[in-house]
């Protein structure tokens, strides 16, 4: 066993799950206290990523793009909430899904249409495009560091707003039971707008941080969005904390059964079999993790408190 | 040789078209204009567009409907629209077909029907050997032929020990079995990345600088390109473990990758500096039309129309006569991109294999340069089981 190799597999896989749990955290307070599945957060994932791209041309900083991007992606959040999805919350899930899915074409559509088919590139500044000696002997990209950072100061930034702040508690409150909060006087659609802005923020930074590495392109949400629900099922649907612990998983299960499975599979396969199965088998891994999880724990790992 | 060639012709077209030439010729053309892999079906769209121009908007002296298909990445619409075309449309042609998950779906569609089938791009294995057919014409390369050439480069240049990756579908297979095919030396480790949703290579590069290879191969098209080569920029990998790639740098990301793939080699069929007088009128007209470098895909695509144009053409436009079309496309009696179009048995291209480098033109665009000739006349390992 290749003891370097198997700590750089496993910041690649924290990396991973850092991008996750950004999407996830949104889309778990979301799913969680508005009872609302939403489809279109991959689109916002998408949104935030063209902001960041555009700005980025314009101001000719990332980092600054990013700042600026972030409120934008917000406020679109926000007006998807109240001018499409605000009337959804009393329909079923299945008038959600609809609905939202109908919400990924049109912004599919409405990205092509302004920004064209090719997709962007975000460019780093030349100092986070280099890699750094994390130990003797062993570069790891700068970039990715930073998404690291960037994951672990959200989610303490967000374990504080959920635990220490007044909005935090009426969060809280929802996840546990909705109709209560209702009846003691809050404002739940101004909340519901709230939760939704911070979601699509979130959802539109995981992009930002995405586009350095993956291009900035049409769909680019989709197939991440899956990987964040499967998140939340295993996480508890709520749950903030859920969401952390899950998206590490899944994303150190992904990134270490694909650089290990084939290894692994070679001791007692033939190695063509191996080279064969192992690619295979690493990407059901997560979801073969995903069904266990439902069948002994199906309300997930860490349930928000009072859920039902 | 040419004029009297095209005396054969003609006279072959006076016999056989006596009085009833179809007043229209109509070609379906399958590609992919959405999803993030549009921009390669735009560029063979453009290049469609840029055949018909140059020809009068005439199709062997027919008028032509052209019908463009989107097949949104996907073998199963790639199919609908494919029966579409044939069935319900009736097209005289299908050409097109960027994917070789998509041109399986939809081969037999075609071919069954006694449609013509021009590929202008994917060149799966089966369609090369067991499964080729009379009615398919491919205007590009078996998906061997590519990285076979970049296996001889790669034992010239004396790599002992590569490392490859490829994304794990049809082509991807037939990229890596392709370069295993020709070089000599030991792979010491191959991923084959899912397709087409893994974007992140962090965990395969960090195995590739754990194996110290002497060099890497690569297989990532279109967009899969431009990610690659930012994140084997990224990992520090670049400048330490030579990179070698075929169909992941080209006119379509070369504007994306800039300076990051600047001097990088790959083996193609065609670059844009090919001196032929077919490639000349195609290259500068395509920057003159669109002020942008054409990619690989482009030429196949503009070779498509004009050896369906030869082939109308040689028949007098009377395109009941099956046979005649399709002795006619065999024949392939026109200016191609490459020189001339020499058919196989198996109805690929027997032709020549460059290596080309990544380079910028005198006015600082992007673009690629031949540097040496690999292969010579190469056919596709696959022939020789085509019963043809």
């Amino acid at each position: 066993m290749n003891w370097i190799l198997l700590l750089e597999q496993s910041l690649n896989g924290i990396q991973l799950g850092m991008l996750l749990f950004l999407l996830a955290a949104g889309l778990t307070l979301i799913f969680g206290i508005m009872d609302l599945v939403n489809l279109a957060h991959g689109s916002l994932y998408m949104l935030g990523a063209y902001y960041a791209a555009t700005l980025t041309e314009w101001t000719g900083s990332f980092p600054l793009a990013v700042v600026l991007a972030l409120p934008l992606a917000m406020l679109t959040g926000i007006v998807v909430e109240v001018v499409a999805l605000r009337s959804f919350y009393s329909r079923s899930h299945l008038d959600q899904v609809l609905a939202t899915f109908g919400l990924i074409l049109f912004f599919n559509e409405l990205v092509r249409l302004i920004w064209g088919p090719a997709g962007l590139d975000i460019p780093l500044p030349a100092y986070l495009a280099t890699s750094i000696e994390i130990l003797p002997g062993i570069p790891y990209p700068t970039y990715r560091l930073v998404i690291l950072a960037v994951g672990i100061l959200v989610a303490l930034g967000l374990y504080f707003l959920v635990s220490r702040t007044r909005i935090g508690m009426l969060i809280r409150a929802g996840a546990s039971d909705r109709e209560m909060v209702g009846a003691l006087g809050i404002n739940i659609r101004l909340l519901y707008s709230i939760i939704f802005g911070i979601g699509a923020m979130l959802a539109g930074l995981a992009g930002m941080m995405a586009g350095p590495i993956l291009s900035v392109e049409i769909g680019m949400g989709e197939s991440i969005l899956i990987l964040a629900f499967v998140v939340i099922v295993i996480g508890g649907i709520g749950s903030i904390r859920g969401a952390f612990i899950a998206s590490l998983m899944v994303g150190l299960i992904d990134t270490l059964g694909r650089s290990f499975l084939p290894d692994i599979l070679g001791l007692f396969l033939s190695s063509g079999y191996a080279s064969t199965a192992a690619p295979a088998l690493s990407s059901m891994m997560i979801y073969i993790i995903m069904a266990i999880v439902l069948a002994l724990r199906p309300e997930g790992l860490f349930p928000p408190k009072g859920a039902r | 040789m040419k004029s009297r060639l095209l005396g054969v012709v003609s006279a072959l077209a006076l016999l056989a078209s006596p009085a009833l030439a179809a007043e229209k010729v109509k070609i379906g053309f399958v590609t992919t204009l959405s999803t993030g892999a549009g921009v390669i079906g735009k560029d063979m769209r453009d290049a469609v567009e840029l055949a018909l121009d140059q020809l009068g908007r005439k199709v062997g002296g027919l008028d032509v409907e052209m019908i463009y298909e989107d097949d949104g990445f996907k073998p199963e619409i790639g199919k609908q629209k494919t029966e579409k075309l044939v069935k319900k449309d009736k097209v005289d042609f299908v050409a097109g077909y960027i994917w070789s998950h998509v041109l399986m779906a939809s081969y037999k569609t075609v071919v069954n029907n006694d449609t013509f089938l021009i590929g202008s791009n994917a060149g799966p294995a089966p369609i090369a050997g067991k499964l080729c057919s009379p009615n398919f014409f491919s205007t590009s390369w078996q998906n061997d032929q590519t990285p076979m050439a970049m296996g001889e480069v790669l034992n010239q240049k004396g790599v002992k020990n590569l490392y490859i990756m490829a994304p794990n579908y049809t082509a991807g297979k037939n990229m890596v079995a392709g370069v295993e095919r020709s070089f000599k030396g030991k792979i010491v480790g191959k991923d084959m990345t899912k397709f087409p949703s893994q974007l992140d290579f962090s965990a395969e590069l960090a195995k590739v600088r754990a194996a110290k290879p002497d060099a890497l191969f690569v297989f990532y098209p279109g967009k899969f390109g431009a990610q690659f080569f930012k994140q084997f920029e990224q990992s520090g990998l670049k400048g330490k473990v030579p990179l070698y790639s075929v169909f992941t740098v080209d006119a379509i990301n070369l504007p994306i990758l800039k300076d990051m793939a600047l001097g990088s080699l790959a083996t193609q069929f065609w670059s844009p500096d090919l001196d032929t007088a077919g490639n000349k009128k195609f290259v500068s007209g395509f920057l003159k039309k669109y002020g942008r470098y054409p990619s690989f895909y482009a030429a196949q695509s503009y070779d498509s129309i004009m050896l369906i144009d030869s082939a109308v053409r040689a028949v007098g436009g009377n395109l009941e006569d099956r046979d005649g079309l399709r002795k006619a496309l065999k024949a392939a009696a026109f200016d191609s991109v490459r020189g001339t179009l020499k058919f196989g048995n198996n109805n690929f291209p027997i032709q020549n294999f460059y290596l080309r480098k990544a380079v910028k033109d005198d006015q600082g665009r992007y673009t690629t340069k031949i540097i040496a000739t690999v292969y010579k006349d190469h056919q596709d390992p696959y022939a020789k089981d085509c019963k043809m």
